[in-house]
């Protein structure tokens, strides 16, 4: 059996899971397992019956009044009942910000730890080895994992394709599950000052890094933008400096975009920063640095000093449009 | 008010790697190190929960080798009061939940009001050690924390996480927790001359763990380069400024956007 977390909002899912459920497919192809989905809830989830309409064995309502809302000590709970309930080879899920508070823990808890933001995986002799990336994204390591089932994986956002998780009809199970004393009190989630710039909109964007070094330099970045038509973004570092407002900032933490060309100056390419941007049509990289992570992903790159290579394409791209 | 942060020496953010001898690691004699990032405003939300509080104490914990003592001693130039350096040679060797384990114990007996870490590593990435660590010690945790309200800190204490694509949330915990702190927080504090000189007397405090083995400690068969999932076009040949020509070229021809 491979378990396969869906992570919701009052019964609204997170697409998210769509991709860890291709995920499970896929595996379950490799390893010949079972599929069940599990959603933890405070109801019979309105959300199961979509879920129930993948191709996978059944969907498992995990059901506590103690669910409806998020907490890490509710859903620990909640996972280890159903995993002592299941008896799973593997947990699957994708790698949100939700999944990184909980699953360690419940994993610990049975003994186990997780193998998390992976990126993709081969099957050996009825076993797994996962690839994920370490060192900010500058080398890959492929791991595997030891000891009796199960086994907690956890992949990383766009590893695997949400919409080519296969259609089918499942059966819904809803399973009762105790739930311990919550030691944190959440309140309503919310969005910080609505984003003003709108980055998913953009068509060509110029995005600056730590390699712009200071904020007066934005000013260069800015004014590339301003020949091309685009809008300035930044990495974290950036909108973390406050250099640019946080609305301006690309990555897991901030806006994910896909315009026509994204041109990154100083960018190394942490994954946090490249989950957000990976997508884009063409990508071009501006780094002195050969090496960076930023470079695997780029159509065109240019293995130098942004200082020199942006005023060159500001007067060659003034020239250019006459 | 005793915090707890804990605190990992990692290679250098614009240090060049080599992959070591036998694949499994980077050869890491030659490399750059510092603190890991996050961690280092995990200890700076430390020092200020304990100076809004009025009082209290910072206790900075690392676990690696005898060179995270430069880890250690920026931290307690920084103002934490004092350390316990939990010391393994070859940290690479022991896995998130072994590391956790050794950490747990090496803090249980300090029973802390708060434990503050990063909220992962630059090297490793586990991003699970703090979970872990919350779970073996039996206390609750939050991870991704982007403010610490400070003015409420009292039995409880109230913390805004970050959620995902802009979005956040207020919790507030019963205490003793334990937190992991996104980078950003807010600005981290240089050292002043004075807490140079007077953390050449604070303790550290050495431990040497028993570490059990793990049968479920994920290992790293290979580390490699990443392959390569698109052909790039280098230009103009490590020089920036032909490389500007180049490309603007390119833009105007194959990507057609002037």
């Amino acid at each position: 059996m491979i378990l396969v977390f869906i992570e919701h909002k009052d019964c609204v899912l997170n697409k998210t899971s769509l991709e860890a459920i291709t995920a499970a497919q896929s595996i379950r192809k490799d390893l010949g397992l079972q599929i069940a989905a599990v959603l933890p809830c405070d109801k019979d989830c309105a959300l199961a019956h979509e879920i129930a309409g993948y191709d996978i064995a059944k969907v498992i309502v995990a059901k506590n009044e103690k669910l409806g809302t998020y907490t890490p000590d509710a859903y620990a709970d909640a996972w280890e009942r159903v995993i002592k309930a299941t008896n799973p080879q593997y947990v699957v899920m994708s790698h949100t910000y939700q999944v990184r508070d909980f699953a360690p823990k419940v994993a610990a808890r049975l003994g186990r730890e997780v193998v998390g933001d992976c990126i993709r995986y081969k099957a050996e002799g009825g076993k797994l080895t996962l690839t994920r990336r370490i060192f900010l994204g500058k080398l890959d390591a492929d791991v595997t994992i030891g000891g009796e089932a199960p086994y907690f994986i956890t992949f990383q956002s766009g590893a695997f394709r949400g919409d080519a998780a296969e259609k089918g009809s499942a059966a819904v199970e809803v399973m009762d599950v105790t739930v311990g004393d919550i030691r944190m009190t959440p309140e309503a989630p919310f969005q910080e000052a609505k984003a003003s710039v709108d980055l998913t909109k953009s068509e060509i964007i110029v995005a600056v890094g730590r390699g712009i070094k200071s904020q007066e330099n934005i000013a260069i970045a800015q004014q590339l933008a301003d020949v091309l038509g685009a809008d300035l973004a930044a990495s974290r570092p950036i909108c973390d400096s406050e250099w640019l407002p946080i609305d301006r900032q690309i990555g897991s933490s901030g806006q994910t975009v896909a315009p026509k060309v994204y041109i990154a100056l100083g960018i190394s390419g942490a994954i946090q920063h490249i989950v957000g941007m990976k997508n884009a049509g063409t990508i071009v990289a501006v780094n002195k640095d050969a090496e960076a992570p930023i470079f695997d992903i780029a159509d065109y790159g240019i293995v130098g000093d942004l200082f020199e290579a942006v005023p060159v394409m500001i007067e060659e791209i003034k020239k250019a449009k006459g | 008010m005793k915090i707890i942060v804990l605190m990992k020496q990692v290679a250098n953010k614009d240090a060049v790697l080599r992959i070591a001898g036998d694949e499994k690691w980077i050869n890491e004699t030659d490399v750059a190190q510092q603190t890991n990032e996050s961690d280092g405003y995990a200890l700076e939300e430390a020092l200020r929960t304990v100076e809004a509080k009025g009082g209290g104490e910072v206790i900075v914990c690392s676990l690696g080798p005898q060179s995270a003592k430069t880890v250690i001693k920026d931290a307690l130039a920084r103002g934490a009061n004092r350390a316990i350096h939990v010391v393994v040679d070859d940290v690479r060797s022991l896995s998130a939940y072994q590391i956790a384990k050794a950490l747990a114990d090496a803090i249980r007996d300090e029973n802390p009001d708060l434990v503050f870490t990063g909220l992962q590593s630059d090297d490793a990435s586990y991003g699970q050690t703090g979970v872990i660590l919350a779970e073996l010690l039996g206390i609750p945790h939050a991870t991704i924390v982007i403010e610490v309200d400070r003015g409420s800190l009292g039995d409880t204490l109230r913390v805004k996480r970050e959620l995902e694509s802009g979005w956040y949330q207020w919790f507030t915990y019963q205490l003793p927790a334990l937190l992991t702190i996104q980078s950003g927080i807010s600005q981290i504090r240089y050292a002043s001359l004075k807490g140079i000189m007077s953390a050449k007397s604070k303790e550290i405090r050495e431990v040497t763990p028993s570490v059990d083995a793990f049968a479920s400690a994920a290992q790293i068969e290979k580390v490699y380069m990443p392959l390569k999932t698109k052909q790039t076009q280098i230009l103009g040949g490590g020089d920036a400024k032909a490389g500007a020509v180049e490309l603007v070229e390119k833009l105007r021809t194959e990507v057609r956007v002037l």
